[in-house]
This record gives structure tokens, C-alpha cells and sequence, in this order.
């Protein structure tokens, strides 16, 4: 991820390099929730979940651009694509494998990450995608004395809506229970009437969706390109593992911790780089292996 | 050889709120054919658990002869000859017949490291291996994978793993579930076989087999003891009716 | 070796069998019968389809050896690389190639095809391993053979460190621990520009010949012997180890782990011990590449290539050393053929190759292979 774009020379207050952290946690979050609830849900190791961030991405870039629509009118549109191409391929194709075997899952999703590349250089070509922001959402305010971006504060202020969206849906909805309750225990749910699939192609559709519409987001942020899925895919499985599958809240922190530590590394220690996040995310699972939330669910 | 190999002291397992195993004070005397009975959920399979180190104890004591193994691997207990059947088979299925239980031997004669010469090259344990087949009436199918044999025959697998361990304490989980009643005689023959060195704890719900095999009877439900005692005594004990044989009881 | 069996604490011989017929077995195998004499109340009539009745012991003891020893389709596979060498000259570069890799792969199949370790960093061996070789020959020691050495014992040694990591945790756990290892391997391999030439690779290595004897030549002559001979060398290591009781074993655990303490095995040892083997078999791949090509790249040590790693495993086929060999030459030989035509071309074709193989047919050509051979009533022992 690209450090602050600021002002030039002048040295960063560490505030706002924190809230620039925090907002590329809330980006991480968006894409890496709906990995988290497939882990959690149906134990299934998606690697390609960022190609449905990919694909939210591009979509977005040709819905602002060629097609001329205004950003936030957009960004609903595109979630509701990505989640019709996520209920597409689960129905055909990630159904046949929630049983297999983990190594099968990852061999299946790498297979799908290198199609989803091909695909996007051969429409698009492999350079980054432009993304113009609209007007309101450019620049910068100091509403606390320190410099924060407008666009950063709309992705903190959008990420935390969705964070308590989804805790209400998960926890308040008849749709929760019946979430919670496949994820429990899937034979005794379908006994007792749930129906399980569907439960599965909706959270599985839903995690599709907010992936894109964090990858849309994440042009202006993380830029585009088709290497997305293979560059980030270890970032959305940190937030994952450390988080621990299943958990919102703990998608939401270790998304917040990987942001601050990322921007803050790659500013204040740029000759060690990406190291230092690797390094956090090995010594966290050695000594917490089920991550910092995990459900110690039986995969 | 008399005395207490296998016992328990105040053996608690909490699962978050639930409690399994309620202060369990189990004993099992050698040479002993222990039977544990009670309702579905009552918690026999989780103290087999306890007792083998499959799951860790909220709190309490497992002693193996005498001597705490509470905080031992599995894999030391099956060492001390603490050796347990699962309720529902595990089984190795691509391996042979042969191959599994000459596994277990291999196990057991301290060769599961050797790395340099064949496994077939170990003759001793290769016949030790079909000695165990041979008296679990498996070696017609030695050669079969295990996922390509009958039920019934994996069943038998299953105890013969456990066999080829030379267990001194025995523990059965259900031996006979889902095997067809003729099959559970010969199973149960078998069981009773077994020299009297050696001590088993079984847990089983064919209250037939039940009655005609042990020795002693310990009754759980809701993870506690409710009775213990001679087969005659438990048959006669009232809340043990009431609570779990109802008007099953023939003996 | 053969020889009455005792049967302690038998139950005492019913007259007639009982139990549920039967069901009649396939005749792909002689089935182990109780030789008639011994024991008159198995009734031959249970299987008359059968071939001659063999005394059990000896039966399964010939089985088991038969299974050990080198069948005429090895010796025929290992004749390949030979004639190789003469009805393909113009290659050898990448005939060597693919015996370095072959290396790689097969030492991924140790840990993964046998012990069931899912592992997305086992680049980080391989990169050690040629890092190691390679400043080894770079500063002044070129002999080859104490370059392999030293990469085998660096790797290893790394391995083992790491093992311990790798056992705690779910799977998910453990490909993150993996990839993250490997990964913080690769950035500090970029970033240490003095030791490792960073993004211009390393290079300067001075070989000494081998054996003092054979110089590396440019057209690779010695290059391909070379690295044929250790692949062989090794995998020949690697056959005896997993027909031995600790590869028996490593296959249980592979199979199901859970059962494997309640039979009395330390597991983790176990697979702590064949995870430091693999790790210093992918070192020594490493330091072949770095001492034939004279030449480290940074990007050894990328995660394209441990994806490209699994491919060429799940190709081939896990779990039986062959198919390791076999995937790495159909995917680069594949690649050499296709890539050049199109870069895109291949990667979607090679993304829906994977896709297909994982819905359709996991257990790759060897497996597909042998279901073939099944089908068209092979005979031997199942494996």
C-alpha cells in the first residue's frame, strides 16, 4: 500500500500517519470480512477472494469512467454485480468443494486467481487503472489540529457503519441465527430446517459484494492492477488469521492493527518494509494460533 | 495382580458453561471387565477422552496404575499401555489392512522411526502383525484397502489397532455400534478372549452384551456417576431403571 | 521369514462361519486364505474364484517386499534421463532445469504428498539453499559438493527451526506461518543488497570442476550429469524412506492424524523430522540452480513460485515420489512450449488446468495412471 501521499517535506504528524493506518484497516477490513465469514462459515480457504476485489475494482473504474455514473452511485451497483458473480461461481463451482480438503481449496482458488489475472490483462491490459474521486470527497480537513484526507474519513466513517451493519445482521437478524447456527453445527441446522445452502450462497454472495466494494474503494487508495489478487492476498489472509475466521470483531481489529502497522512501517522504517508485517503477523499465530478471536472451530 | 490401574479423582471438564464431566471418581480394578453404561449425552465419551488424553480436565486427577498421567501426551499413555477404540472407526483409508495394523506394531516395537530398511524387511513385526490379524479373523482381507472392506470388518480393524498396541487397559468405545448382531457375538467372543492380564473399560448400550460380559458396572448420567456396582446389584437399582433401562432390563 | 503364525488367546474354532456373506471379492488380487490344513472351518467355498491359496504370512511378506522393490516401469523411467542426455543435446540446459526442479518438487512431495503438511513456503529452502551455495562459491569455495552440503545443512537447519511453527495450528494457521516465513525471507533477501545482490541476483560464484575433474561447461554437459545424478542420489534416499516404518508411519499421519497418537506415535517428531528432510532436499535444489546457472535471483524466493510449485505436484500426482518428477516435466516442458507464445495464454489455460484437476482428477496423472491400470485388471497389491 502506498504510504500517505502528503505534503511534501514536511515531516508527518504521527496522528495522522495513525488515522491514515486506520483507514487502510477499514479498507482492509471491507475486502477481508467476507473471507473471514467463508472461513468461518464453510472452513473453505479462498485465496482468490481478492479477484472478487479485483473485480469490484474494474467494474468501478468503468462505471465512474466510460460510464459516467456518479461515485456513490455507483459503489452500490457495484456490490450488487460482484454478488451476483460470487452466487454464479459458488452455485457452480466452490459448492462442489466445501468437503474437500484444504489443500484442495487452495489449489482450486490459485487456479482462480491465475484465470481472474489472464482475464483482466487481456481486457484491460496490465497497467494501473486511473480513478478520478469526485469533488467532495478530495483534499484535506484538520478538524482535530492534525491533517486528515476527506477521502480517508469517509472510508473510517464507511467502514465503521458496515462493521455495525454486519454485527446487527449477524446478531439481531433471523438471518444471524440462522448464519450462526450453520456455522455451528450444519448437519443439526438442515435438521432443524435451515436451509443451509442457501444460508452459504448469501454470506458467500455478501462477502463477494463487500470485497468489491472495498476493492472499488481501494483504487484511489491501493491503486489497480491485475497483480491485485497475488500483492494483497497475503494482507486479506493476515487479517484473517489473526483475527480468527468467523469474527467480525476480530476481522475489524486485526484489519485496524495491519493497517497502522503497514502505513506506520512503511513510513517511519521504510528500508525494512513489508518484513516488519510479516514478522508481527508469525509471532502473533505462534502464540495465538486460533487468532486473536478464533472459534477454535474444527476445520 | 489386584488392585486400582485405572482411576480418576474429582474429574471435571467444562465446556464454556457446559459441564461434561461432573467430579468423576472412577476405578477400575485389574483384570477387571468395567462396563459404563448410561443415556446419550450422559458424557462416557468424553471421560474416555479424559481418560486417554484426548481432551485436557477442567480440573481432577487420571491415575494409570497408580501414577498421575493427567498432564501426559496421548501418545505416552499408549506407551504405558493405556489403549482406547473409537466409537466411530478411524481408520487409515488408503492403507491396507496389513499396513494399518502393522502400523500400531511398528508403533509399539519402537520402529516408527526407522527410516532405512523396507517395512516388509522387519520380520518380527510383520508376523506379530498377522498374529493380530489372524485372531480378528482379518487376513482374508490383509491386503484390501481398508476403505474397500465391509463394515463390519472395519469395525474389527478398528479393535485390532488397539490390540496390536498390547494394551494392559482397554478401552472400548461402543466396540459393537453399527455392527450387525451376529457380527457382535464373534466381536464380543473375541473381547472375552482376551487374557485376564489385561483390564477393560468398555462403554456399550446392548445391555444384553452388557450384562453377559462385565464384571462391574458404572452408570453416568449428565456426566456423573449415578450408580456402581455388580451387574445384578445396578439391574435391581431403582433410579437406574428410572433413569435409563426402563422396561428394557432382561437380566 | 514365512512361518506358522501363533495365534495367542484365539477364540476357540466355531465349526461353520458366521456372519453375512461375503461379498465377492475382485479378482485383481489373490486374496490371503487360511491354508486349508491349519484351520478346517474357513471353508474354501467362500471363495472359489480365487487363485492358489497362500500361507498367509508369506503372502503379504511377498506383497510388501513386492512393493519395495524397483518395478520394471522405475528402472524403464530412469533409462529416460540416459537417453536424454544423447537423443537431446541441444537442451540439456533445460533438461537440467528440470531435474533441479524435479528436485524441488520432490521434496515438497515428502512433506506434503506424505505427511500431509499444506505449505506455502517452501520456496524458502530452496532460496537458502542457492543463497548458501552461492556465497559459498562467490567468496573463494567452489567446490560443488561442499556447496550442496552447506546448503542441505543451512536449509535443514531452518527447517527444523521452523517445524515447530508449523505444527501448531489449523491448517489455515500453518499456510499463513509458512507464507509468512517465507515471505519475510524474500523481503530480507531484497532488502540486503550487499549479501544478495538484491534484485540483480547474485552472481560472481567460481565453480571449481567437479571431482576436480569435470569442468562446468557452457553447453551444460556437465551441468545436466551433475544434477541428474544428485536428483537421483536423493531420490533414491527418498524411496527408502518412505517405504521404510517411518514412511508407513508419516502416510498414517497423512491419513488421520487424530488416530495417530491413540497408537502411541509422537507425531510431532515425526513430522518435524521429515519436514527438516524436506527442507534440506529443496536447499540442495537451491544450490544446484545457483552452481549450475551461476546465478541467484531474488524472485526464487517469491510466492509465484511456490503456487507453481503445487501445480506441478498436484499434476504429477502426490504422495508416491513419481509424480513429483513427472508433473515438474509436463509443466515445464509445457511452459517452454506455450509460454513463448503467449504469457497470458498460458497462465488462464494453466489457472483452468488446475481448476479441472482439482474437481476432476486430484490425484493427477499418476493417479489417473494407476485407476487406468485398475481398470484394465493390473495385478498387484493396491497402493
Amino acid at each position: 500500500m502506498a504510504p500517505p501521499a502528503g505534503r511534501p517535506g514536511a515531516g508527518y504528524a504521527m496522528l495522522t500517519v495513525l488515522f491514515d493506518g486506520i483507514a487502510s484497516g477499514m479498507l482492509l477490513f471491507l475486502i477481508s470480512v467476507g473471507l473471514s465469514v467463508t472461513l468461518g462459515l464453510m472452513g473453505f480457504v479462498n485465496l482468490a477472494h481478492g479477484a472478487f476485489a479485483m473485480l469490484g475494482g474494474y467494474v468501478g473504474v468503468l462505471l465512474l469512467g466510460p460510464g459516467g455514473l456518479p461515485f456513490l452511485a455507483a459503489l452500490p451497483l457495484v456490490m450488487v454485480v460482484v454478488a451476483l458473480a460470487g452466487v454464479v461461481l459458488e452455485r457452480l463451482l466452490y459448492r462442489r468443494l466445501y468437503g474437500a480438503t484444504h489443500l484442495d481449496q487452495v489449489l482450486f482458488s490459485i487456479g482462480l486467481i491465475l484465470m481472474s489475472i489472464a482475464t483482466a490483462v487481456y481486457i484491460f491490459g496490465d497497467q494501473q487503472q486511473p480513478l478520478t474521486l469526485p469533488a467532495f470527497l478530495r483534499g484535506q480537513i484538520a478538524p482535530l489540529g492534525f491533517d486528515i484526507g476527506v477521502y480517508r474519513l469517509f472510508l473510517v466513517v464507511l467502514g465503521l457503519c458496515i462493521a455495525l451493519a454486519l454485527e446487527w445482521l449477524v446478531q439481531r437478524t433471523r438471518f444471524g441465527a440462522r448464519l450462526r447456527a450453520a456455522v455451528d453445527n450444519p448437519r443439526a441446522a438442515r435438521g432443524m430446517g435451515i436451509d443451509v445452502d442457501r444460508v452459504f450462497t448469501i454470506a458467500f454472495a455478501l462477502g463477494s459484494a463487500l470485497a468489491g466494494l472495498g476493492g472499488a474503494l481501494g483504487v484511489e487508495v491501493l491503486g489497480l492492477d491485475p497483480g491485485f489478487p497475488v500483492k494483497y492476498i497475503v494482507y486479506f489472509l493476515i487479517v484473517v488469521a489473526v483475527g480468527g475466521s468467523g469474527s467480525i470483531l476480530g476481522s475489524l481489529v486485526a484489519a485496524l492493527i495491519l493497517g497502522i502497522f503497514d502505513v506506520a512501517g512503511k513510513y517511519y522504517l521504510p528500508e525494512v518494509g513489508a518484513f516488519v508485517i510479516y514478522a508481527v503477523m508469525v509471532a502473533m499465530l505462534i502464540f495465538r494460533p486460533q487468532g486473536l478471536f478464533g472459534r477454535g472451530r474444527a476445520h | 495382580m489386584s488392585g486400582v490401574v485405572l482411576e480418576t479423582r474429582a474429574l471435571v471438564k467444562r465446556f464454556g458453561s457446559f459441564v461434561a464431566t461432573q467430579d468423576v471418581a472412577l476405578r477400575v480394578q485389574a483384570g477387571a471387565r468395567h462396563a459404563l453404561i448410561g443415556p446419550n449425552g450422559a458424557g462416557k465419551t468424553t471421560l474416555i477422552n479424559l481418560l486417554t488424553g484426548f481432551l485436557e480436565p477442567t480440573s481432577g486427577e487420571v491415575l494409570l496404575e497408580g501414577v498421575a498421567v493427567t498432564r501426559l501426551a496421548q501418545h505416552r499413555r499408549v506407551q504405558r499401555g493405556l489403549v482406547r477404540t473409537f466409537q466411530i472407526n478411524r481408520l487409515f483409508a488408503d492403507l491396507t489392512v496389513l499396513e494399518s495394523v502393522l502400523l500400531a506394531v511398528n508403533e509399539r516395537r519402537g520402529l516408527g522411526a526407522r527410516f532405512w530398511r523396507p517395512v516388509a524387511g522387519h520380520a518380527e513385526a510383520l508376523d506379530e502383525a498377522c498374529a493380530v490379524l489372524e485372531r480378528m479373523r482379518l487376513l482374508d482381507v490383509a491386503q484390501q484397502r481398508t476403505r474397500d472392506i465391509a463394515y463390519g470388518k472395519q469395525r474389527l480393524l478398528e479393535i485390532a489397532l488397539a490390540l496390536a498396541a498390547r494394551p494392559r487397559v482397554l478401552l472400548l468405545d461402543e466396540p459393537a455400534a453399527g455392527v450387525p448382531t451376529a457380527e457382535s457375538r464373534e466381536l464380543f467372543e473375541t473381547i472375552a478372549a482376551l487374557p485376564h492380564e489385561v483390564t477393560v473399560l468398555l462403554i456399550e448400550h446392548d445391555m444384553d452384551l452388557v450384562f453377559r460380559y462385565a464384571d462391574r458396572i458404572s452408570v453416568l448420567v449428565g456426566g456423573a456417576v449415578l450408580a456402581e456396582g455388580e451387574p445384578a446389584a445396578i439391574a435391581r437399582d431403582p433410579r437406574v431403571k428410572e433413569v435409563y433401562l426402563g422396561e428394557a432390563i432382561h437380566g | 521369514m514365512a512361518g506358522p503364525t501363533e495365534a495367542v488367546g484365539a477364540p476357540p474354532a466355531p465349526a461353520p462361519r458366521h456372519g453375512p456373506q461375503r461379498a465377492p471379492e475382485p479378482a485383481r488380487e489373490p486374496a490371503l486364505q487360511h491354508a486349508p490344513q491349519h484351520a478346517p472351518q474357513h471353508a474354501p467355498q467362500h471363495a472359489p474364484q480365487h487363485a492358489a491359496q497362500h500361507a498367509p504370512p508369506g503372502a503379504a511378506a511377498a506383497a510388501l517386499a513386492r512393493a519395495a522393490r524397483w518395478s520394471w516401469a522405475e528402472r524403464a523411467f530412469w533409462t529416460l534421463p540416459v537417453l536424454a542426455y544423447f537423443a537431446l543435446p541441444q537442451h540439456l540446459v533445460l533438461l537440467a532445469q528440470i531435474a533441479i526442479t524435479g528436485l524441488f518438487c520432490l521434496s515438497l512431495d515428502l512433506i506434503l504428498g506424505y505427511a500431509g503438511i499444506v505449505s506455502l513456503g517452501h520456496t524458502a529452502f530452496f532460496g537458502v539453499g542457492a543463497y548458501a551455495a552461492g556465497l559459498l562459491a562467490s567468496h573463494g569455495h567452489g567446490d560443488p559438493l561442499l556447496g550442496l552440503a552447506c546448503a542441505a545443512a543451512c536449509a535443514g537447519l531452518l527447517g527444523y527451526a521452523s517445524s515447530f511453527l508449523v505444527l501448531r495450528g489449523s491448517d489455515l494457521t500453518r499456510l499463513m506461518v509458512t507464507l509468512g516465513v517465507a515471505m519475510m525471507l524474500y523481503e530480507a533477501a531484497n532488502k540486503l543488497t550487499d549479501i544478495t545482490g538484491g534484485v540483480d541476483g547474485l552472481s560472481g560464484m567460481e565453480l571449481e570442476p567437479l571431482f576436480g575433474r569435470f569442468r562446468f561447461d557452457l553447453v551444460g554437459r556437465t551441468a545436466y550429469i551433475y544434477a541428474v545424478a544428485v536428483l537421483f542420489v536423493l531420490f533414491w534416499l527418498a524411496r527408502r524412506l518412505v517405504h521404510s516404518p517411518f514412511g508407513l508411519s508419516l502416510r498414517g499421519i497423512r491419513l488421520n492424524a487424530g488416530r495417530m497418537p491413540a497408537l502411541g506415535t509422537p507425531v510431532n517428531r515425526r513430522l518435524c523430522a521429515i519436514y527438516t528432510v524436506g527442507a534440506a532436499y529443496a536447499g540442495v535444489a537451491g544450490a544446484l540452480l545457483a552452481q549450475t546457472t551461476q546465478f541467484v535471483a531474488v524472485d526464487s524466493l517469491a510466492f509465484p513460485r511456490s503456487a507453481e510449485l503445487l501445480l506441478m505436484l498436484v499434476l504429477g500426482g502426490s504422495g508416491n515420489l513419481y509424480g513429483a518428477l513427472i508433473g515438474t516435466t509436463v509443466f515445464m516442458v509445457g511452459r517452454n512450449l506455450l509460454a513463448n507464445i503467449n504469457p497470458q495464454f498460458w497462465q488462464f489455460w494453466l489457472g483452468l488446468l488446475l481448476v479441472l484437476i482439482v474437481l476432476f482428477a486430484r490425484d493427477g496423472i499418476v493417479g489417473a495412471a494407476r485407476r487406468l491400470r485398475r481398470r484394465l485388471g493390473g495385478n498387484g497389491p493396491p497402493s
